[in-house]
């Protein structure tokens, strides 16, 4: 029964003389007494499920999240996404750890690492799985990845994967050269004050690893590793520390060979640049997923997900950020420009590509990254 | 309540909402950070509260935060000199020009209005490979091809003096229009050259002026880490950058505000001197 209907009612039995004036006038002061009351908290209980907060990478990849995802999504459903972007994932993560359970809900993640390390920092949530049957159509290696660390559950949904290569101005380098000296490049005395690199331990411990004939998910002479990066910091013109500002180095030809991120690279070629790229032996495969951050609206959020996970939605977020999404080539048909990509494994099976090991990383996190902060800066 | 005590509780009652805000803001964050400088970082990234002295320990202790710290104080120190250099002379024009003052004082504001990345990043432009200089440097045929100018020391501090040029005019331009123009007339009546009465009337007399924007750009300067990371390469770190990277890529909260609060004594022991022999009304009328 309805609130008109409730007054009409009780109209009706004073009209009918079953109830005298106070006592009508008394009701319907009531009423109006718990509507004023129920109504401000009612809007606020809403407002937490109007919206929900989205975090990415910024440039390409969050233009592509806004055009291909949030506004068709807002307008299907009603909920609006509050578009955020940071720098990196050690940057969110300390912004988080400074919120309010609730403020930050959905986040682009990088890496099972940043997935572990949020679980373990007691930021994980639990999806419910129902909520997202697009989940059917994600690569089954990249969902197992995520379960076991949480479980076999999940606080995430895989929903892309790409690698950080080389990246290299062949105007100045070529394919032959590339190709010879693989990630030694990072380090040849040739190109000194045109070598860029990435300001993340990881990645130049990783490299390094390469350099110095390791495995980068299980490094035994550090040592070495050091001395590496010591020798690529003496030649690197500068570290950067965004996707903006490695394209425009790039760009630009303040440098001519760093790392890059395979998405980036391509959207430079997209834009004429004559810059190669290549996944040397051992490169540095990474898998992104949308992490579902503790506190946040479950259902809210698992409705974007599965959103999101839509595959016409899912593609066209792919082709607009250049990362080949997490969905499985051998159930969901990608289309034309997708299998162009870099990185992209028509198998569906991932086998030719190379993650960081969360358990190798994670566990030395705290020394390496240290350790990596000092050399950075001549040490 | 007679007369004398409202009197004497009305400044406070109108002072207390600035001193709320100072409290909630300014000092209730400091103790915060003072707690957190005795906690500890755990494997995990999580926080261990306690009375732990590793962090001040390790900040006090380690030649590494020693020498990013002098080398902060000496590239702020440079900083400041070449604000005072380059910002002397246009305050001094500035002061004693007839009727553009206004024009003069607002063309000294308008980088204000541009976002300080915004200003220090406009220096990849200009000082970069395919940059405005070097494409003027070429078109000229003065070089052949073309030069590596970013990404150093003293990019660096070509950013910070971009950045604070502006305070240092405003703190001497406020100093050289509190001097009487008369006494350098007198001086020059008396038998002084323009020059020496520059020197022994006018100069000393807005010393108080060149002092405080001193400060500001030193203070300023040795606090900065946007202009190391955008136009600095990978060694040219300075001390906020080490707080930056403690609280934002190691997630050591505990130590950063360790850090935090080391730069924070330095600063604090300078503004603390100058106070003692100057005074801060002279660097409130620069500000103000």
């Amino acid at each position: 029964m309805d609130n008109t209907k409730r007054y009409e009612r009780l109209r009706e039995r004073y009209m009918n003389g079953d109830l005298d004036r106070r006592k009508f006038l008394g009701l319907i002061g009531a009423a109006g007494l718990a509507y004023g009351l129920h109504t401000p908290f009612a809007r606020y209980a809403h407002a937490a499920v109007e919206e929900v907060r989205f975090d990415g990478w910024g440039g390409v990849v969050s233009e592509a999240f806004r055009e291909y995802a949030f506004e068709p999504y807002t307008k299907e459903t009603g909920i609006k996404v509050v578009d955020g972007t940071f720098g990196g994932a050690d940057e969110y993560l300390a912004r988080v750890k400074a919120s309010q359970p609730g403020e930050y809900n959905i986040a682009h993640l990088s890496g099972v690492f940043d997935y572990a390390r949020y679980h373990n920092l007691g930021l994980s949530s639990t999806l419910n799985e129902d909520n997202i049957p697009n989940l059917q159509y994600v690569i089954p290696k990249l969902v197992d990845v995520f379960r076991g660390v949480t479980d076999g559950k999940l606080s995430c949904v895989p929903y892309d994967y790409g690698t950080t290569g080389l990246a290299y101005n062949r105007k100045h380098i070529s394919d032959e050269e590339m190709k010879e000296k693989g990630a030694r490049i990072l380090i040849d005395e040739k190109l000194k004050g045109k070598i860029g690199g990435w300001s993340d331990w990881r990645t130049r411990i990783w490299y390094a690893s390469l350099q110095t004939d390791q495995d980068p998910n299980g490094a035994t002479d550090m040592d070495a590793i050091w001395d590496a990066i010591r020798t690529h910091r003496d030649l690197a013109l500068k570290y950067w520390g965004s996707g903006a500002e490695l394209m425009s180095l790039l760009a630009e030809e303040e440098i001519y060979v760093t790392e890059g991120w395979s998405g980036r690279i391509y959207a430079l070629q997209e834009q004429g640049h004559d810059i190669g790229y290549m996944d040397p032996p051992n490169g540095f495969g990474w898998q992104e997923c949308l992490f579902v951050i503790k506190g946040s609206p479950m259902e809210a959020c698992e409705e974007l997900l599965n959103f999101m996970l839509a595959p016409e939605t899912s593609i066209a977020v792919a082709e607009g950020q250049n990362y080949p999404p997490a969905l499985d080539p051998t159930k969901v048909d990608l289309g034309k420009k997708i299998p162009t990509l870099p990185a992209f494994d028509p198998t569906g099976k991932l086998a030719g590509l190379t993650f960081a090991n969360p358990d190798y990383w994670n566990s030395h996190e705290q020394e390496w990254s240290k350790t990596f902060g000092r050399i950075q800066k001549g040490y | 309540m007679s007369v004398e005590a409202r009197e004497a509780r009305q400044p406070w009652l109108l002072l207390s909402p600035a001193l709320t805000a100072v409290v909630l803001l300014l000092f209730v964050p400091l103790a915060f950070i003072v707690v957190y400088s005795f906690w500890l970082r755990t494997a995990t990234g999580a926080d261990q509260a306690g009375f732990h002295l590793d962090n001040w320990n390790e900040a006090l202790t380690d030649p590494f935060y020693r020498d990013i710290l002098l080398n902060t104080l000496k590239i702020a120190g440079i900083t400041t000199v070449v604000c005072a250099l380059m910002g002397y002379p246009a305050a001094y024009f500035i002061a004693r020009s007839k009727g553009n003052k206004v024009i003069l004082l607002l063309l000294l504001m308008l980088p204000f209005w541009i976002s300080y990345i915004i200003r220090t990043m406009s220096w990849i432009n200009i000082l970069g490979v395919s940059g405005a200089f070097n494409s003027v440097l070429l078109s000229l045929g003065i070089i052949s091809e073309p030069v590596q100018m970013l990404y150093n020391e003293t990019t660096v501090i070509l950013g910070l003096v971009h950045f604070l040029l502006p305070f240092m005019v405003l703190n001497v331009y406020v100093s050289l229009e509190g001097i009487d123009e008369t006494l350098e007339d007198a001086a020059c009546s008396l038998g002084a050259t323009r020059w020496k009465s520059f020197l022994e009337v006018t100069l000393p007399l807005s010393l108080p002026g060149l002092a405080a924007g001193g400060l500001l750009c030193f203070v300023l300067g040795a606090g900065t880490y946007i202009t190391p990371l955008v136009l600095g390469g990978p060694t040219d770190a300075m001390f906020a950058n080490l707080v930056f990277e403690a609280i934002i890529t190691q997630l050591d909260w505990p130590l950063g505000s360790a850090l935090s609060l080391m730069l924070l004594a330095v600063l604090g022991a300078l503004v603390l001197i100058y106070n003692h022999y100057l005074g801060m009304a002279q660097l409130m009328k620069g500000l103000g």
